[in-house]
């Protein structure tokens, strides 16, 4: 019933597709972690003319579908003058660039979110006792929140890192030839179903638990001065809130 | 407004209305049979919905739409062929909203199984010994509670699944994006149009976080809450 030989010939196709959505997966999510530690200081500040903008962006940017921000950067940005007549449409004419900038800016979003509820979760004492011993806010930042918000963060960015490899499959949608693009077209070339897509649906399901694989080993020792207490709600925290996107 | 193409786009927001309206009660059904098998039923029912959990939190829902929408045209007309039947087409719109609907029954499954687990046991106890029989305990025990329990994982699920129904467009479901791309590709202002429909979605993420706090208030009161900033 099955037709390995659509499978065994289409596998260096796949295996392209595999390499570019990891690609974008990964420059994605370095992108994205790079710029959510500044914001979700900012994010945190008690000065609103700080906070308010980032929490503006991360409201709006999550409260709207990732395909349709694609489309904004890819179609879209092509309509203002401003980008196309500048050295900016060399950049926003690239596929590639404009799904790393829309998938950045999104992951940015969650992400920022993510760190910013682990800052708020420090205990109040750890901050008392930076401030007592006469640390700086740069110092309490640098050794106290950061450091320890971070880890804790871990679980819940592992989610959106698993979310955001889901997310890469939109790809797709603006020419790039990623593992759901090369499923596709796989479909299209021999209009077969269980081939073309239960093949990428493994693959898909392989990254997954390979990136929850890598999570769980971070956490264990990133968190591991946590784990007498806490393990149960570390653990339903990524079991509830698996999806993101 | 928006060179007359706003009663299209209208329009299309309807279609998407509709996918996740009819989306959303799937996933419901879905995540109630689920949670139920999960804690309820036998040890091959537990470990099939372990595996619908566990297969479809692992699969993009673009990817898992396609399967659907293509497996379905084949399986389909290959039942009918047996039949003797002609060539049919399945709907785009069946196939997104069972598709979507499917997906987050999965995660629906989850909230309803850690909403109910949420419910202390002695109550169920409590209300078997006064005499009430299984019925009058959900109906009057376990569901109401399990409503405020529910409601923070079911407004997360809900937001995410809203925005997972610009996807159908892409099975060819004349939802708002597909009306937007038509608009964009008639009058070459892509920008205009897509922000339109970013800007709609927003309202629909904003309404929708406002109304599921009022409910889950409602459904709040008479419990005390933790002080907080301690």
């Amino acid at each position: 019933m099955i037709d390995w030989s659509i499978i065994a010939g289409s596998l260096p196709d796949f295996l392209a597709g595999l390499k570019v959505t990891l690609g974008l997966l990964a420059i994605s999510l370095a992108t994205g972690l790079l710029l959510s530690v500044p914001l979700a200081v900012a994010r945190v500040s008690s000065n609103p003319w700080v906070s308010r903008p980032v929490w503006l962006y991360t409201y709006v940017i999550r409260g709207t579908p990732l395909l349709v921000q694609l489309f904004i950067v890819y179609y879209g940005f092509a309509q203002i003058d401003f980008v196309r007549h500048s050295a900016l449409w060399d950049l926003f004419k690239n596929a590639w660039f404009c799904a790393w900038f829309a998938f950045a800016l999104n992951t940015t979003a969650y992400t920022t979110e993510i760190i910013a509820g682990a800052l708020k979760a420090t205990p109040h004492g750890e901050i008392e006792a930076a401030r007592s011993v006469g640390m700086s806010s740069f110092s309490l930042y640098a050794r106290i929140l950061l450091p320890s918000a971070l880890r804790r963060a871990l679980p819940q960015y592992g989610n959106e890192a698993v979310g955001m490899m889901h997310a890469t499959a939109i790809a797709s949608t603006v020419t790039l030839v990623d593992l759901t693009r090369v499923a596709r077209d796989v479909y299209a070339n021999h209009l077969v179903t269980v081939e073309a897509f239960g093949t990428v649906a493994i693959f898909y399901f392989v990254l997954t638990f390979a990136l929850v694989g890598l999570f769980k080993v971070a956490e264990h020792y990133g968190l591991r001065h946590l784990r007498a207490q806490t393990e149960r709600s570390t653990v339903a925290i990524s079991g509830a809130e698996m999806k993101t996107k | 407004m928006l060179h007359g193409y706003l009663p299209a786009i209208l329009d299309g927001l309807q279609t998407s209305l509709k996918v996740a309206a009819t989306s959303l009660a799937i996933a419901c059904v879905f995540g109630l049979l689920g949670a139920t098998a999960k804690l309820s039923g036998p040890p091959w029912m537990r470990r099939l919905v372990d595996a619908y959990t566990t297969v479809i939190r692992g699969v993009p829902e673009l990817a898992l739409m396609l399967i659907v929408f293509y497996g379905g045209q084949t399986l389909v007309n290959w039942a009918v062929q047996k039949m003797g039947g002609d060539y049919v087409e399945v709907p785009a719109f069946a196939a997104g909203v069972l598709t979507i609907g499917f997906v987050f029954g999965a995660y629906m499954t989850e909230t309803f199984r850690g909403a109910i687990l949420a419910i202390p046991v002695g109550q169920l106890e409590a209300a078997s010994a006064v005499g009430m029989n299984r019925v009058q305990v959900l109906q009057r025990i376990t569901l109401p509670q399990m409503i405020r329990h529910a409601i923070p994982g079911f407004t997360n699920n809900w937001l995410v699944m809203i925005k997972a129904t610009a996807l159908v467009s892409i099975i060819g479901l004349d939802d708002m994006m597909q009306r937007a791309g038509l608009a964009a590709a008639a009058t070459r202002e892509p920008l205009t149009f897509y922000l339109t429909v970013a800007g709609i979605y927003l309202a629909i993420t904003t309404v929708s976080i406002v109304l599921l706090g009022w409910v889950e208030r409602r459904y709040s009161v008479g419990v005390r809450r933790a002080p907080t900033g301690l």
